[in-house]
């Protein structure tokens, strides 16, 4: 038996999350939706998703203990971030009025809105089915480059290492909606509702033996 | 620029149960919510919006959980609208497996209701529905006012003017459904839809009187829409929505194929 920890730590849709993992993923395998440190320091593989605003975002990780406990398991377990689950692993959010993140990759998270000329026919937020270029990671497995995955977002991630970028999409500019790096991999869009490709992307994570 | 276009069915539910005809030749139970989903999912839907047009209180129960049915099975976003009041109402639905959910009616008559929304769950999750309706003279320029009880109410509110508003409150998608064409079959309001999606920065959804796939065509490079959405003609079966983005790429519109 294996478990997969879901963290809950912002209000966002978890459901969704745990409905396709648990679609996937075959008898033996415990999906749960974790609020307790210690069903995450016990988990196989741990998945962190997020909504919501950054401060507040922080602030839950925080308040219930949670940031340490998700570093360490991020070092060494299989770990798929998503959306809010991606951006707060990077250092700094420029969201309200700054943030200081989780600091597992360097980078900040920049706004969209500075970029945009209205008219320009960029809505914010980049709401909708975008492609992400792929950069070699097991986990785009039986994923054809450049498909489309649902994306909903106004603020993006600039990693400084460059090697951690795992997947390009253009939207207002060129940007890392994906990066990865040891066991990490972290998307800005929502494979659980990217249909086919999303799902495969994580059926690809419950069987990723965390190599690259 | 990379972002594509994207079409929406429209599902009206009543009591857990879609109504309003839904008659594809190859589905067993045209009004089980999930079949229908599960349907329009294969064929390419980008999203799928269902309308809650329940009245009484006991019923909303049973959509909640239709939600929970829909989104264990169905992988894109799904957007619930009809009778939201509370802040509690949209953390239920989205609990149960909802994205979004669209607020019309609560919105007008208590605009501070959308802040506490979206401050709660976030932008992203909220919809506002607005419902407008051409009000002036033919010789004057275009004004369209919010309606509200089925398009029978004038609020006296500018839509556009509405929608400005609704976005500094926190909507983060603006669903704009004309009145005037709803239920003809005559093709969106493209002078309405080109000032929205113009008077406003967050994505908007044209909705309201699709009868051909031209019609679509028309709300995306006339209207400037983000979205379109569409009841009847994919219903009944007229057009498959992957019949409908053939036509949106041919005439030069990104799409998800």
């Amino acid at each position: 038996m294996q478990t997969v920890a879901i963290v809950d730590f912002s209000f966002g849709n978890l459901r969704s999350v745990h409905n396709a993992l648990h679609n996937l993923a075959g008898p033996d395998v415990d999906i749960r939706i974790a609020t307790e440190p210690s069903v995450i320091e016990q988990a196989d593989r741990v998945v962190f998703p997020g909504q919501g605003a950054a401060r507040h975002c922080m602030l839950a990780l925080r308040q219930k203990g949670l940031a340490d406990v998700v570093l360490r398991a991020a070092r060494d377990r299989p770990f798929l971030g998503i959306c809010m689950g991606m951006q707060v692993l990077m250092e700094y959010s420029e969201e309200n009025d700054g943030v200081d993140c989780l600091g597992l990759f360097s980078g900040k998270v920049r706004a969209f809105a500075p970029h945009v000329e209205r008219g320009s026919g960029f809505k914010i937020p980049h709401m909708g089915w975008s492609r992400i270029e792929q950069i070699s990671h097991p986990l785009w497995e039986n994923i054809p480059d450049r498909s489309r995955f649902y994306f909903v977002h106004s603020y993006y991630t600039t990693p400084r290492d460059e090697k951690t970028i795992a997947g390009r999409t253009d939207y207002v500019l060129p940007f890392a909606s994906v990066i990865a790096k040891d066991r990490v991999f972290a998307m800005q869009s929502h494979p659980e509702k990217s249909g086919e490709y999303g799902l495969t992307l994580l059926r690809n994570f419950l069987h990723w033996d965390g190599q690259c | 620029m990379g972002l594509a276009k994207r079409i929406i069915p429209c599902l009206d539910v009543d009591d857990g149960r879609v109504v309003k005809g839904v008659k594809f030749v190859d589905i067993r139970d045209a009004g089980d919510p999930v079949e229908i989903a599960r349907r329009y999912d294969q064929e390419g839907a980008d999203e799928i919006t269902f309308l809650d047009i329940t009245a009484s209180h006991h019923n909303r129960d049973t959509t909640v959980h239709m939600v929970e049915a829909v989104a264990e099975q169905v992988f894109i976003p799904l957007t619930v609208g009809g009778g939201i009041r509370t802040v509690e109402n949209i953390r239920t639905l989205l609990c149960a497996g909802a994205d979004k959910v669209g607020i019309n009616t609560a919105a007008v008559t208590n605009p501070e209701f959308v802040r506490e929304a979206s401050g709660t769950v976030g932008n992203q999750c909220i919809v506002v529905a607005i419902d407008a309706k051409r009000v002036n003279a033919p010789d004057a320029p275009p004004r369209w006012d919010i309606f509200t009880h089925g398009g029978r109410k004038d609020t006296g509110i500018d839509a556009l003017e509405w929608a400005k508003k609704m976005e500094a409150y926190g909507a983060g998608e603006i669903l704009l459904t004309s009145m005037d064409r709803d239920g003809t079959r005559e093709g969106f309001d493209l002078e309405l839809t080109r000032a929205m999606s113009d008077a406003v920065g967050i994505p908007v959804i044209a909705s309201g009187g699709v009868g051909t796939l031209q019609h679509l065509v028309d709300g995306v490079t006339e209207g400037g829409a983000d979205a379109v959405l569409a009841a009847s003609i994919f219903h009944f079966q007229e057009y498959t929505i992957g019949e409908a983005k053939q036509h949106m790429q041919q005439n030069g519109i990104e799409v998800r194929l």
